[in-house]
């Protein structure tokens, strides 16, 4: 066997489990939305499968990188390309864990009206979906342009932020009854926020991965 | 910034019409180890080799560049080879004590450069002994034969006798190549200890010793200096793709 075959092979393995965790948490941000919009608690149940879907895979992808570091001793482009995998998978996971903390206030309106058309949060949920899986597609494929895109994306979803929070602040002025729901939605809104900041996390190990520098190093 | 032990222009080397160096430029830092790497026949030893005139044992070795250590011109006429050998020790890859006792291996160096008395000589002997780490180990047999010793305590007995003729440079060809991984971080511990006061270039084909003592690492191809830098950044992000694909093993 070539002295690199068993290296490919195990980092083979680490692409296929990122892009299995990338799935899931897609389907995860998607699920967590669908039930806040549909009022639905079955679906925002399924995001708990998912969530423990991607724990247990950043569980499989660190045990791959630990052995490939202990075994493999890899330098250079390699060895950035596993400690980058190591950093990006803390922020897949936690990116999980949001879509989990939005499943889970979903669950807690009741039955009571909506204080307001949502609109901007599912424009934030598929936004930084994108976000995610350009994350991961620009580690995959080593794409430079693609990791660095995600700065720009997150601006965006920081826009939709703010123009959710005021028009939260806005109705609470109004009629200091939505406070409650108003909260909720504050509380998603913020992290549908933090997912876009895990992504531009994520674009930044790429960045380091590729160039050996990481993108916040510069700022 | 510290000073330049050595300095190397413009260096080329032949072996007969074979060229070994091929314009390598290169300074080395004062009490730093720096690494020499590069797969077999890369003209890392040869480049070793330079800086204390061992090549000249090879007649057909012919040698071009500017060489110097510590800002003297090495290949100049009238040049002390003992005298140069005596500032820049060598150690070499299998241990090689002389076939007599510890004391004697160490009083050589001293006893040619004319120390004669016993005391002396017993100072000097301890001092180095303890230096390379061996002292306790043999304080007890120092007239007993250096080739009862196991293979890493001869390997610290050869840098022991290095340093008896109180060199400032060190040159080391694969030190720990025939050793197993105890007496290797013996000696790469003791490595560590004696940059404080000397200056070591160390040749190895083990990347992970590089990366563990050096604080410079070269990387020779086909007697070229193909990339020289801090080791962390050689071994994280080198510049150039061969030394990429030389220490990721994609050669060969």
């Amino acid at each position: 066997m070539p002295m690199r075959a068993s290296y490919e092979l195990e980092l083979k393995q680490v692409y296929d489990n990122l892009i299995s965790m990338c799935r899931h948490i897609e389907i995860a941000i998607e699920k967590c939305t669908q039930a806040l919009v549909q009022r639905d608690n079955v679906i925002a149940a399924e995001v708990f499968k998912e969530d423990k879907l991607v724990d247990g895979l950043e569980h499989d992808i660190e045990q791959c990188c630990f052995k490939i570091l202990l075994m493999e001793h890899p330098v250079a482009g390699d060895f950035r390309e596993i400690t980058a995998a190591l950093k990006m998978i803390t922020d897949l996971e936690r990116i999980s864990d949001q879509a989990r903390n939005i499943a889970e206030i979903a669950m807690q309106f009741g039955d009571e009206k909506y204080i307001k058309k949502l609109e901007h949060i599912p424009q934030m949920a598929v936004l930084t979906i994108q976000m995610v899986k350009d994350g991961v597609l620009a580690y995959i494929n080593r794409d430079l342009a693609l990791a660095r895109s995600l700065e720009k994306a997150d601006d965006k979803v920081d826009e939709l932020f703010k123009v959710v929070m005021r028009d939260l602040t806005e109705l609470i002025r109004k009629d200091p009854a939505t406070a409650e729901q108003a909260i909720l939605f504050m509380m998603i809104t913020k992290y549908l926020e933090r997912i876009g900041d895990h992504a531009v996390n994520i674009g930044e190990w790429v960045e380091y991965a590729i160039t050996g520098s990481h993108g916040a190093e510069e700022s | 910034m510290g000073k330049n032990a050595i300095s190397v222009k413009d260096c080329n080397l032949h072996y007969g019409s074979v060229p070994a160096l091929k314009n390598v430029t290169m300074d080395i830092r004062e009490r730093k180890v720096t690494a020499l790497i590069g797969p077999s026949g890369c003209g890392k030893s040869t480049f070793l080799r330079i800086f204390n005139r061992m090549n000249d044992l090879i007649e057909s070795c012919r040698i071009t560049g500017e060489i110097l250590v510590e800002g003297n011109d090495i290949y100049a006429s009238g040049v002390d080879v003992i005298q140069l050998r005596k500032t820049v020790g060598m150690v070499f890859q299998k241990p090689n004590p002389f076939p007599m006792s510890i004391y004697d291996n160490i009083a050589f160096a001293p006893r040619t450069f004319g120390i004669r008395k016993k005391a002396e000589l017993s100072e000097i002997i301890e001092r180095t002994l303890y230096r390379a780490g061996l002292w306790y180990e043999v304080k007890d047999r120092l007239h007993q034969s250096a080739l009862g010793l196991s293979g890493g305590q001869q390997q610290r007995l050869c840098i022991a006798r290095a340093l008896a003729a109180e060199p400032r440079i060190l040159l080391m060809d694969e030190p720990t190549s025939a050793l197993d991984p105890i007496s290797t971080g013996t000696i790469e511990a003791l490595i560590m200890e004696l940059k404080a006061e000397y200056t070591i270039v160390i040749v190895t084909h083990n990347m992970q010793q590089a990366t563990r003592i050096s604080d410079k690492t070269a990387f020779f191809l086909l007697g070229e200096l193909v990339e020289y830098g801090g080791t962390q950044k050689v071994f994280s992000n080198p510049f150039d793709g061969r030394t990429e694909s030389y220490i990721t093993g994609r050669f060969g």
